[in-house]
């Protein structure tokens, strides 16, 4: 690959030439290669469509390309034919020489690979398909189009740009300065004004002028994929960022980057390595970064995947090599983070949004989003979000929308709304331990102050559609018991305060709930959210909390009818077959794990109840709706 | 950030001025003053832990007042701490029961649940906990790291399956059978045995033979406690052959 660059100017030139020898009409075939599209056998796919292109003669004239997530994972796998931008979903490898001689070589759509909504409409280009089209991507903008592999294509859409604006023109301060009045908050979920904690750092005193900058790449939430695309998808968006934050944070000085990565993401961690690699080779890391008195580099540090390592404190420990658990930060980890040395630390997303705010202007920036941060960097949530939505919707995947959109513009025009027309009953944000929000408040703009609000937060960009066959109880359960689990266990609130929790909650879903066991639930957890030491225990009620505040009556029908509204807590519900509707065609009787269903062909059936486990099989497997649950 | 120094800050117990040292443990401090404040993971001879969360107070800096613990609390000039407010007692009684439900028979625990009116607990004991009152609090660890140096326990496991141990739960190869745990736990729950010939700790499993005293005949101390020390201070290990009366 290229040589190191010397200067800013070097780099301008080199991006210059790589632009103009780009044909903006070239055909080029994208393959998405994220994570969830190669589950769906991705890799085989592009390995075909290269014997294909072979095949046809068309080297030289049809170029493939490999790219990061495009976020509509559930549709993979995913193809793109540039420069129409045609897009073509659930692609199998039978269609891959259709493809090229129908779309490629005769400019045909193929439309039974179109995404087709919920109507049965469908559409021709990604950016009219509804999930994309009410979207503003501009972090994942770029996902779809450069292969992460290659640094140029990072280059050609003006990468690394806004690093050359710094180190030219601007001094760490004004860096700093802009950062803060940009008003971006971090987007690892406490929302902290960014700009505020750079300053803070670059302030903070160091005996040898080493500062740590770090980028928090755990991604604990186990349904959040974010980060995870980002670093898959565009890697050098987060380099650049990192790279420009230690110029402002640690310039004079010497400022020393960590990846803090969880081992199972095998594909980001390969990703961001060749992009370091590459960064290294054109001197835009290690010594005189592009001819500047700036010496930084990057070393990626790989996590044992606990949830609360993703907690600041916890991380640093993790990366010095001590057991990963969080420690009261009553001296901020800007004054004394890792080895006792001020540290800045972000998430993946907020460093992505660094570069940008640097080459667009933070009035850009500030355009985009809520409230006013002019004087305030509290005052507002500027820039955009990055969701992962999933659960009872439409279309599921990776969303990026403007901060202040609303969750019903979020769960209907981009979710296309609850699957099988079902009523809509709570959403969960911020993932494990965010709150669930209720129906009545769908029009609220989401941002991270209107999500504390409702007793939700922003947190990992997490958001659970929830319609009305979820039990809101049970649901609370599932993550008190997921939170109890992944509590370090140092702090006896958080330790055993959930593991009550989980024991109370437990009773009340095998309808053995008690009076009391409502106010039980309320003071223990305001003790948990308010006693412990660090911010798992802190949110861990907040699940339960919410549900309590906006679903009481469900708990109330539980403890005292013994009734499961939604029919879930097995202990609370009895299946039956409806003899009027009952076909006696025997599918559920031949499925049924106990066998206790009994009956003649052609004769309605009936259920052995104390055999029954209530698994729901044979109300899955009846076609003609016979099987009720209540 | 100055780097740190010793100077002297005022702060505000309860509304009254006082003074300590900047950085020091505010429940030090307020000890120290003549306030009272529970603790069960906080000793003045160990580093701070913040386990137990019963030091619970309220302190006031600029406009902001939050609840913290105090133990691993800094302290800082001009802060106002606020002792026993409703917001804290309700929180404490709760703990009080959490840690109740883990050792209901310990007996520092019962009295000092019953100070704050806490007899009871309505919360599910444990079966895990019937024969194991260790309710986590790092005493035993910190004391045997930072004053003994014999490095003999650790925590192991993590969030519910977190446990106090000797390494593997096996024999604790590196306890010189000093006691000192036994001395801080709150709950009385690591046991101590002693014969003529033998000290015995229970939860580590480590059985030390005594050391006799060359004059009296006396047993002593656990010989491999008198080498350890005779190592570490640079004596002869033969200057504590007799014991302290006959030396
Ligand atoms: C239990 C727990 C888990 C966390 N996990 C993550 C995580 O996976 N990724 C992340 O960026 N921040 C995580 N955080 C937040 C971090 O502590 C920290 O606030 C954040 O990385 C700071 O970066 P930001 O200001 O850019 O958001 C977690 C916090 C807690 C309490
Ligand atoms: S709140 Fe939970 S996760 Fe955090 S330190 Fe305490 S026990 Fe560990
Ligand atoms: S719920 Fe499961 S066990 Fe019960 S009758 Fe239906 S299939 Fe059989
Ligand atoms: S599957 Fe439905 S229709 Fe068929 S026997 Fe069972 S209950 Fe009757
Ligand atoms: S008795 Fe053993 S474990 Fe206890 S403090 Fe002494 S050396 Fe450590
Ligand atoms: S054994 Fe005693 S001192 Fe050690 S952690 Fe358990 S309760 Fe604390
Ligand atoms: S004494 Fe402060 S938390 Fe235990």
């Amino acid at each position: 690959m290229a040589k190191r660059l010397q200067s800013t100017k070097e780099l301008l030139s080199l991006q210059e030439k790589i632009g103009a020898s780009r044909d903006p009409e070239q055909k080029v075939v994208s393959v998405c290669a994220g994570t969830g599209c190669c589950a769906y056998g991705a890799k085989k796919l592009a390995e075909a469509f290269a014997s294909s292109i072979e095949g046809h003669g068309l080297e030289g004239e049809v170029a493939l390309r490999l790219t990061g997530c495009h976020g509509f994972c559930e549709r993979g796998p995913l193809v793109v034919i540039h420069p129409e931008g045609t897009f073509y979903q659930r692609v199998q490898l039978d269609d891959v020489d259709e493809i090229i001689e129908k779309s490629v070589q005769a400019g045909e759509v193929i439309e039974r690979l179109l995404y087709a909504d919920a109507g049965g409409k469908t559409y021709e280009h990604e950016k009219d398909v509804p999930f994309y089209k009410n979207q503003q991507r501009i972090l994942l903008a770029n996902n779809g189009l450069i292969d992460p592999t290659r640094i140029e294509d990072y280059l050609a859409i003006g990468g690394y740009r806004a690093l050359a604006k710094v180190l030219d023109e601007m001094e760490p301060e004004e860096v700093c300065a802009a950062v803060k009045a940009s008003g971006l908050r971090g987007r690892g979920g406490g929302g902290f004004p960014a700009g505020v904690k750079w300053e803070s750092c670059r302030a903070a005193h160091s005996p040898d002028g080493v500062r740590y900058v770090i980028c928090n790449a755990d991604e604990g939430d186990p349904g959040a994929f974010m980060d995870r695309s980002l670093m898959e998808g565009n890697p050098h968006l987060v380099i650049e960022g990192m790279i420009i934050g230690a110029y402002a944070i640690g310039m004079p000085g010497k400022p020393k980057g960590y990846v803090y990565i969880r081992n199972e993401y095998p594909l980001a961690v390969e990703r961001l390595g060749i992009a370091l690699e590459q960064a290294r080779e054109m001197g835009l890391l290690g010594e005189k970064i592009l001819g500047s008195e700036l010496d930084f580099d990057i070393r990626i540090n790989k996590g044992g995947g606990a949830f609360v390592c993703g907690e600041s404190t916890a991380l640093m420990a993790s990366i010095e090599g001590e057991v990963g658990e969080p420690r009261a930060k009553h001296i901020h980890t800007v004054e004394s983070g890792l080895h006792d040395l001020p540290t800045n630390l972000n998430n993946v997303e907020t460093w992505a949004n660094v570069p940008l705010i640097i080459d667009r202007g933070v009035d850009w920036f500030t355009s985009i989003g809520t409230g006013d941060v002019s004087d305030n960097p509290w005052g507002g949530s500027k820039g955009t979000k990055i969701f992962a939505l999933v659960g009872k919707v439409n279309n599921t995947g990776l969303v990026e929308v403007p901060m202040g959109a609303t969750l019903r513009h979020i769960i209907y025009e981009i979710g296309g709304g609850i699957i099988g027309g079902k009523k809509f009953k709570a959403v969960q944000t911020g993932g494990p331990s965010g709150g669930c929000i209720p129906e009545e408040k769908l029009d609220l703009e989401v941002d991270f102050d209107r999500l504390t609000e409702v007793g939700s937060m922003m947190g990992s960009g997490g958001m659970i559609v929830m319609d009305e066959s979820t039990c809101m109880v049970d649901i609370a359960g599932y993550f008190l018991h997921f939170l109890a689990d992944e509590s370090c266990g140092k702090c006896v609130t958080c330790r055993e305060g959930l593991k009550q929790l989980c024991i109370i909650i437990d009773r009340i879903r095998e309808g053995k709930g008690r009076e009391g066991d409502l106010t039980l639930l309320q003071d223990l957890g305001e003790t948990i959210a308010e006693a412990s030491l660090c911010a798992l225990g802190q949110t861990a009620p907040n699940p339960l909390r919410s549900t309590l505040k906006y679903f009481r009556e469900e708990y109330e029908e539980h403890i005292r009818n013994k009734k499961c509204r939604a029919g879930v807590c097995k202990a609370l519900i009895r299946y039956s077959i409806d003899a009027e509707k009952c076909t006696g065609c025997l599918i559920c009787a031949r499925k049924c794990p106990q066998e206790c269903i009994s009956g003649e062909k052609k004769k309605p059936h009936v259920i052995d109840q104390d055999k029954c486990i209530k698994c729901g099989v044979c109300m899955d497997v009846c076609k003609y709706d016979a099987v009720c649950v209540e | 950030m100055e780097p740190p120094d010793d100077k002297t800050v005022r702060f505000q117990i309860n509304g009254r001025s006082h003074e300590g040292t900047r950085g020091e443990s505010l429940l030090a401090a307020i000890r120290r003053h003549g306030y009272e404040v529970p603790s069960l993971c906080y000793h003045e001879a160990v580093s701070p832990y913040g386990a137990c969360r019963l030091c619970l107070v309220e302190v006031k800096r600029g406009r902001r007042q939050k609840l913290t613990t105090s133990c691993n609390y800094p302290l800082q000039e001009g802060i106002e701490v606020f002792l026993d407010t409703d917001r804290v007692v309700r929180h404490r009684r709760t703990i009080l029961q959490l840690l109740l439900a883990m050792a209901p028979e310990a007996e520092e625990l019962r009295s000092l649940a019953a100070e704050y009116g806490v007899e009871d607990t309505p919360f599910v004991t444990d079966e895990e906990h019937a024969d194991n009152a260790c309710i986590l609090c790092g005493l035993c660890n910190r004391v045997c790291n930072e004053v003994v140096g014999a490095h003999a326990i650790a925590f192991a496991g993590r969030g519910l399956h977190k446990r106090m141990e000797s390494p593997y739960d096996d024999v604790a190869e590196a306890c010189i059978g000093c006691g000192a745990c036994v001395f801080v736990c709150p709950t009385s729950c690591i046991g101590i045995e002693e014969t003529e010939q033998m000290r015995r700790i229970l939860k580590w499993h480590r059985d030390l033979p005594m050391q006799k005293c060359a004059a009296c005949g006396r047993p002593f101390a656990p010989t491999f406690q008198i080498m350890h020390f005779a190592d570490k201070i640079g004596v002869e290990r033969s200057h504590f052959d007799r014991c302290p009366d006959c030396r």
